[in-house]
């Protein structure tokens, strides 16, 4: 009896013991790199099982008019805050090129007047933010696949980074500065766009004017507002803090489909 | 049975020990505690960074809500409320505004109950993808296993005779009562706990699934029925935190009910197997 009591009382005592340190213990856990590599193999499970259900060219849902939402709210950066963007908001970005460069054939400067004369795509589709909200909104702009015909890719190209005029934490190095990358697979997908207008007006600044990118099947801080630059590459471990991101530095996840 | 009633040397009543739960069931059951555990708290962490729900499509600040967890006032008259369809609750000290390093602060759920317990949607999010794919990997072993162990057919499954409206009415009496069945009619789940653990396995848990899965983008785009069969995005994230709530319910009942028909008989069932029943003897 007294060796059953000694194993009861040390279940008990132990289950209770483990659950109470539990919490505290997973903001421990949650600074050991070796505990964070294991949380984030999911990540790769996820991106290959999304991948695998989805094939290449599976569509997000296209919405009516009529499912539009009547607020669209503006996250992120509101305004870029240097003086290089006032002067391109300004003179209505007459004076704003986009560049594509990198491990391009053929680096191109574009112009927004250029851009608007390539073949056009428009699809009203949900945003949704990784805290948890959606917004649905309408689209117009250039399939990325349109813009990358002009340019080419090297065949040593894998991503595709967009580097933005936003800079969404000042820091002394740049390194606050706004910037997303996508695979090959998203950005020769459909759907993927530069969009220049929503909702059937020129983009705001607060929506990211002059040009945004839209990467339908992942969550919104894939959808990099204010682009100036995309950069093929074939690695983006270089950039920054090396995660394709300027979320992913701060610890989300690089596929954000889910 | 009759070999052993004729044995004068047994003195009623006496106690058996039975095998309860096969290996896979007590392995997939633990398992299934931690997964749940984690996703909740690291669930209540999401929840925090965007703490309304909605129901269709789409959903944001400014739009109808159909729960908001917030709060209104600054400094010491900082007060946190729930609101539910129109109705504000205050709920300051808990939900809304709690303390935080001996701090007011206006978040949702309070730290002690999220993980992380300070404010990072991105560590949550990590804690809820690893847990959730743990968690659904052990459900379809359990749901395999059971299947074609016969577990589900012949120990969950309520036989006809369970599922007569008299005898369920006596079950809800006896329960009411706290009367546990004793005995060979121990041996199995009563109708009651069959129901709610098939509710539970073959209802809920696969909801929490679904509705998890019908939130990620990329996940509707492969699979589109899903955002049709919750009528949204923003339904399946209200849906993913009720069927959670209804989780919970469970698990305080479940506790609950651990406790009243035996805590350590019953628990000990669920990690050796061995479950103890008094036999009244042939006479009773």
């Amino acid at each position: 009896m007294s060796r059953i009591l000694t194993r009861r009382n040390f279940l008990i005592g132990s289950t209770l013991g483990i659950s109470a340190t539990a919490l505290t213990g997973c903001d421990l856990l949650d600074q050991n790199a070796g505990i964070a590599e294991v949380l984030k193999s999911a990540e790769r499970l996820t991106m290959k099982g999304q991948r695998l259900l989805q094939g290449r060219n599976a569509l997000a849902r296209e919405f009516a008019e009529t499912d539009i939402s009547p607020s669209f709210r503006v996250n992120g950066t509101s305004a870029p805050d240097s003086e290089e963007y006032a002067a391109l908001s300004e003179a209505k970005f007459a004076n704003w090129r986009l560049k594509v460069e990198g491990l391009v054939e053929r680096p191109q400067e574009l112009s927004l007047a250029d851009l608007k004369t390539l073949p056009a795509r428009t699809q009203i589709t949900r945003h949704d933010c990784v805290e948890g909200w959606s917004a649905i909104g309408k689209w117009t702009g250039v399939p990325l696949a349109n813009v990358l015909a002009l340019s080419g890719l090297k065949s040593t190209a894998r991503y595709l980074v967009f580097h933005c005029a936003d800079e969404l934490e000042k820091t002394l190095d740049g390194s606050g500065r706004y910037y997303e990358s996508i695979d090959l697979v998203d950005a020769f997908h459909p759907q993927t766009m530069l969009a220049y207008q929503m909702n059937g007006q020129d983009l705001s600044v607060g929506h990211g004017a002059p040009l945004r990118l839209r990467v339908e099947r992942q969550l919104g801080y894939k959808q990099a507002k204010y682009l100036m630059r995309i950069e093929a590459v074939d690695s983006f471990a270089g950039l920054w803090g090396g995660n394709g991101g300027y979320w992913e530095d701060r610890g989300y996840e690089w596929y954000a489909g889910i | 049975m009759t070999d052993t009633a004729n044995n004068d040397n047994i003195h009623y009543p006496r106690t058996v020990y039975v095998q309860r739960h096969s290996v896979v069931t007590r392995v997939t059951h633990w398992l299934n505690v931690l997964c749940l555990s984690f996703l909740l708290l690291s669930g209540l962490q999401i929840f925090n960074a965007h703490p309304e729900l909605y129901w269709g499509h789409y959903g944001a600040d400014g739009d109808p809500a159909v729960l908001t967890m917030g709060s209104s006032g600054q400094g010491d008259g900082l007060r946190g409320f729930v609101r539910v369809a129109g109705v504000e609750v205050s709920t300051t000290g808990v939900l809304g505004v709690s303390s935080f390093e001996g701090e007011r602060t206006p978040r949702a759920f309070p730290a002690w109950i999220t993980i992380p317990s300070f404010q990072d949607l991105a560590a949550g999010r990590r804690w809820h993808f690893f847990f959730a794919w743990l968690f659904l990997i052990n459900g379809l072993l359990y749901l395999g296993f059971s299947l074609l162990s016969g577990h589900f057919h012949r120990d969950i499954a309520p036989t006809r005779s369970q599922l007569s409206p008299q005898h369920l009415w006596q079950e809800v009496r006896d329960h009411a009562r706290l009367r546990f069945p004793k005995g060979q009619e121990a041996k199995r789940y009563n109708a009651l706990q069959k129901l709610t653990y098939l509710v539970v396995i073959v209802v809920l848990l696969p909801l929490m699934v679904l509705t998890g899965l019908t939130m990620s983008p990329g996940v509707d785009a492969a699979l589109p029925a899903l955002v049709d069969i919750f009528g949204g995005r923003q339904s399946a994230r209200t849906i993913h935190f009720i069927t959670a709530s209804l989780l919970v319910l469970f698990v305080i009942v479940h506790i609950a009910m651990v406790v009243l028909s035996g805590t350590w008989n019953n628990i000990r069932s669920m990690i050796t197997g061995r479950y103890a029943i008094q036999e009244e003897g042939p006479n009773t």
